[in-house]
């Protein structure tokens, strides 16, 4: 069993290793990671730590739900999320803010001491919870262990498993937090090993969920004896605990340093939090799904056993004998501990590197000096010393005090601890008077009531440790403690705050940054904003001192870059302009952490102090720079649009042409026909002309001066299209009287009828006033209708019918034939200019392909309509309309 | 030579009737056909040694026909020269790639068809 154990442990972790490299070493994947709002949300969920996977049983065991209420503060946050989170990410993507103890020193003056004080009272409360989680991975382990019976002197037991654990955990973080760390930081790899943990302590606890109600439900006594009434989430029945216990892990979710790492500094976009916002609550909710149903199991599994309930995930397989399960369990439970281990430890060390150990080392000019050569290795260093420092802290702590504490009672003194930034953090984002003073004030208050009342009683105990057995309820602190303490704590903590930062003045600087916090929506996320600075500083300088902790390569490309970006030439520059002091600012600040970046610029900067009314004309000089920018996109806008129109145009011409050209080929092709045959025949008649009878002959020239005609209508009506389209023939407006237009045009055509054998049925409406109309147009309209409808008739006995009539004040003339119609498709493309020239292998019957389109164009110009309809049951009807009257001026 | 069938395949009567004209004169047996489908038909029945083959036709294209035609191992040895209004290069192209012998264009010369007809047979 022991060596299964150390294999599972160990090829877990190997696993991670190898997601986290695998990441880390392609650009693609990073960038998918980086990108993913799921992965996002997931990752968010170390929220859900060893407390969750084994305390939320043991709470459940006792009865006592009040448990839920840590999840419940979170869900409720989560409306609220969108708008705090997205100002947070704006923030700390302006100002390369990379902890929370830098979000709250960089808006108060980036002060150091303020840094320190955050850092420090962040290692008091989060080092606990740490530990917490390292004895949680040691229990868990010992329990199977010791249970398993078979083997009472296993080897295991006497290794320090906790030991080696961290040391694992501690490598890793190492390696993923610190290897790529002069690049641009953005830790994606860990992010996505966390997020794979996420889902593996969710699996596992839904998957042991699964197993215990199916095997509970063979076995009825499991559930027997429970009576669900009892279950209470308020036992106390009281209302201000209950409520202050949501309130108090809302708080948590925000601003404990592992979830504003992951949430916030992490984070390279703020849309990912709306994915988050529904995401995270579903999560939540699953993995207390079975968390009653295993406590009913375990009470009545164990029911006269002295047993731990914090540890019924495990003892109930063990139990059962189900080692395999056993196993399984520990490893979410390993997932969910190592999970907040990795990312806390990352987050406090960055801290302590930046706002401990980096400021001392920075104003130290002697070390600085000495060390000069290797200034770009000092923060990877410290980085490491203080990741060690971290783990060794938590290890020590859970080896000489946690011992027996409940799991969740730590857990819930932690919480009350980072709740102590939150006046600081929410009135720094929301209050622009809010200051420095106020913050130390505030936070310090806070945590003294939490030091004395909270942590006070454990250092106590530490002497009579071997007491403290199971049963000693009152000494933990216990739900009622923790919501009395947290009430009074940020009472005084926000009196505190306000006071302070009321009787106490902002400085340029401060008020500067101020703005920059509450009022950062205003300013864009491209405009390297908030730079409130005077004074002379040289490139040269500024460049070296950049190499010095960046590396030379990454500092040349980015100024490149931000040169570019600016349009500023830098070599041309002795002086440099505020905005890339303020950019070097943003560089060095993820590295070294911004106050000490502050103390590092300002070494080479001569710096003038500051009126009030500098930083008034500078913080409106940035707000004109937004504004120009946004003019500038504007006009950018308009020239996009104005640039699409004019490719529309081009476009429409260059189809225009197309047709133009399309028109002169059909043209010529449509003259071709006739002149191929005149040109055969006059050849064939040239040639032979003695040799050929007289009757071919005569058929010959009769067919040449036929074809002659043909061409001669040809060209007359592309003459006359072309001068009806450029506006050269105007009609001329005359009374005509309609019938007897038609019975003309009918009398001219009686030969071609009565040739064919077609029957005309004429029906025309009684005492129709006379029309305004070019009566040499419509008749070529009727005429063409006529000609058209004698040509496409029934050959066997054709019928055109001919209807006039008025509609309103509208003339329609209806001319109908027998024959086969026209297909819908083709309805409206017949009154285009030879339309058979786009359906190439389409030819019509006979003609030359304009009538209609000219028919269609002197209708147009009676502002009139003209189109095709079937014929009932076969045949079409033409049909025209032109109002009597026309409007001329 | 005489005797040989040719086929003329065009819409237009008084096209076909000179070219109707000059093939009889020269000894050759013409057919008609009026359009792709009747020229598919007459081709299977008759197999023609030589079509003359319009492209724009109201049914069945003469591309269509020259490649129906010359895919059939029935008539390997017909010749088809299209005789064509359309003049742009790339019809011309676009017919010889259908397997055509011959692209005359529209207006043809008698003379001209005539030396390519017998070129061909």
């Amino acid at each position: 069993m022991s060596g299964l154990i150390v294999l599972v442990i160990v090829a877990y972790l190997a696993m991670l290793f190898f997601v986290a490299y695998r990441i880390d070493a392609s650009t693609r994947l990073r960038l998918r990671v980086a990108n993913s709002p799921t992965i996002y949300a997931l990752s968010l969920a170390v929220y859900c730590t060893a407390w969750t996977f084994f305390g939320s049983v043991g709470g459940a065991s006792a009865y006592n739900i009040q448990f839920l209420t840590i999840y419940i503060g979170p869900v409720i946050l989560m409306p609220f999320l969108w708008f705090i989170y997205r100002k947070f990410i704006r923030i700390s993507r302006a100002q390369g803010i990379s902890s929370l103890s830098d979000f709250i020193a960089n808006r108060y003056d980036k002060s150091i001491g303020l840094n320190r004080l955050v850092a420090i009272l962040l290692m008091l409360g989060i080092i606990p919870y740490i530990a917490l989680q390292i004895t949680g991975i040691d229990k868990a382990i010992e329990t199977i262990v010791t249970n398993n019976g078979t083997e009472q002197n296993d080897w295991l037991s006497y290794v320090d498993t906790s030991f080696l654990v961290t040391l694992g955990l501690g490598y890793f973080i190492i390696i993923f937090t610190t290897k790529r760390f002069q690049e641009k930081e953005q830790n994606t790899g860990l992010v996505g090993a966390i997020a794979l943990e996420s889902i593996v302590k969710l699996i596992v606890f839904l998957f042991f969920g699964v197993y215990i109600v199916l095997y509970a439900s063979d076995k009825p006594q499991l559930f027997a004896d429970f009576d669900a009434s009892k279950l209470k989430l308020n036992p106390n029945n009281d209302y201000g605990q209950w409520f202050g216990m949501i309130f108090l892990s809302a708080l948590a979710f925000l601003f404990l340093p592992r979830q504003f790492e992951l949430g916030v500094v992490t984070a390279a976009n703020e849309r990912k939090v709306k994915r988050a916002i529904w995401m995270f609550p579903i999560y939540l909710l699953l993995i207390n799904l079975f968390v009653i149903p295993i406590a009913i199991v375990g009470n009545n599994m164990f029911a006269g056993h002295k047993m731990n309930p914090d540890m019924y995930m495990l003892s109930i397989p063990i139990h059962l004998n189900n080692g395999w399960m056993a196993l399984l369990v520990l490893l979410g439970g390993f997932s969910a501990a190592s999970g907040m281990i990795i990312v806390a430890t990352h987050a406090l060390s960055k801290m302590v590197s930046n706002a401990i150990l980096m400021p001392s080392f920075i104003n130290n000019r002697f070390v600085l000096n000495r060390f000069k050569d290797r200034n770009h290795k000092i923060p990877v260093f410290f980085r490491r010393l203080s990741i060690f420092v971290v783990l060794l802290l938590a290890y020590l702590y859970h080896k000489l005090v946690v011992a027996d504490f409940t799991l969740i009672s730590i857990g819930l003194v932690s919480f009350v601890a980072v709740a102590q930034f939150s006046p600081a953090i929410l009135g720094g984002i929301f209050w622009k008077l809010g200051n420095k003073y106020g913050a130390i004030i505030g936070i310090s208050l806070g945590f003294s009531v939490w030091l004395i009342f909270l942590i006070g009683p454990t250092i106590l105990n530490l002497n009579v440790h071997g007491v403290f057995g199971t049963g000693h309820h009152s000494i933990r602190p216990e739900g009622d403690l923790i919501t009395t303490v947290l009430f009074w704590s940020l009472l005084l903590n926000t009196l505190g705050y306000i006071a302070g930062s009321i009787l106490t003045k902002q400085t340029a600087l401060e008020q500067n940054q101020a703005t920059l916090y509450v009022d950062i929506m205003n300013y864009s996320t491209e405009v390297d904003s908030g730079v409130v600075w005077k004074g002379t500083a040289f490139f040269p300088d500024i460049k070296s001192l950049l190499s010095r902790f960046l590396g030379e390569r990454r500092v040349t490309a980015e100024l490149n870059h931000f040169a570019q970006k600016q349009g500023i030439n830098l070599e041309d520059q002795d002086e440099l302009d505020s905005r890339l002091i303020g950019y070097s600012e943003k560089m060095l600040s993820p590295i070294v952490g911004a106050s000490s970046a502050k103390i590092l610029i300002s070494s080479v900067v001569k710096e003038e102090k500051l009126s009030m009314e500098d930083v008034v004309n500078i913080l409106e000089e940035s707000q004109k720079i937004i504004a120009v920018n946004k003019e500038l996109q504007q006009r950018t806008d308009e020239l996009k649009r104005v640039s699409e129109a004019l490719k529309l145009a081009n476009f429409r011409m260059k189809e225009n042409d197309l047709l133009k050209d399309e028109f002169l080929y059909t043209v010529t092709h449509e003259m071709r026909t006739p002149l191929t045959s005149i040109k055969a025949l006059s050849e064939l008649l040239s040639d032979e002309e003695d040799a050929m009878p007289e009757e071919i002959k005569k058929e010959f020239l009769n067919t040449i001066l036929k074809e002659s005609n043909r061409m001669t209508r040809l060209i007359s009506q592309v003459l006359d299209l072309e001068n009806f389209e450029s506006g050269k023939h105007q009609l001329i407006i005359d009374k005509v009287d309609i019938s007897e237009l038609m019975q003309h045009c009918l009398q001219s055509l009686d030969g071609v009828f009565k040739q064919n054998n077609i029957q005309v049925c004429i029906d025309i409406e009684e005492n129709l006033p006379d029309l305004e109309a070019d009566h040499d147009r419509i008749t070529q309209v009727v005429l063409n209708l006529l000609a058209n409808a004698a040509k496409y008739c029934d050959k066997e006995s054709g019928k055109v019918w001919v209807d006039i009539s008025r509609i309103g004040s509208l003339l329609q003339v209806k001319i109908a034939d027998n024959g086969p119609g026209v297909i819908p498709e083709l309805r409206e493309i017949i009154f285009e200019k030879f339309f058979q020239a786009k359906n190439q292998t389409m030819r019509k019957p006979k003609g030359s392909g304009l009538g209609l389109a000219i028919s269609k164009k002197i209708i147009q110009l009676h502002e009139g309509k003209i189109g095709v309809n079937t014929n009932d049951p076969e045949g079409s009807v033409f049909t025209f309309s032109i109002p009597f009257t026309q409007n001329r001026d | 030579m005489t005797g040989k069938k040719i086929l003329i395949v065009d819409d237009e009567p008084n096209i076909v009737l000179s070219l109707d004209y000059l093939v009889r004169r020269k000894g050759f047996v013409p057919l008609i056909a009026r359009n792709g489908m009747e020229a598919l038909s007459v081709a299977n029945e008759h197999t023609p040694d030589l079509i003359i083959l319009d492209i724009m036709m109201p049914d069945i294209d003469g591309y269509d026909v020259c490649q129906t035609i010359k895919s059939n191992p029935k008539f390997s040895h017909t010749k088809i020269i299209f005789l064509s209004a359309k003049s742009r290069p790339e019809d011309i192209s676009k017919g010889l790639s259908m397997g055509a012998d011959k692209y005359v264009t529209k207006p043809f010369s008698t003379k001209q068809l005539l030396v390519e007809i017998i070129e061909l047979l």
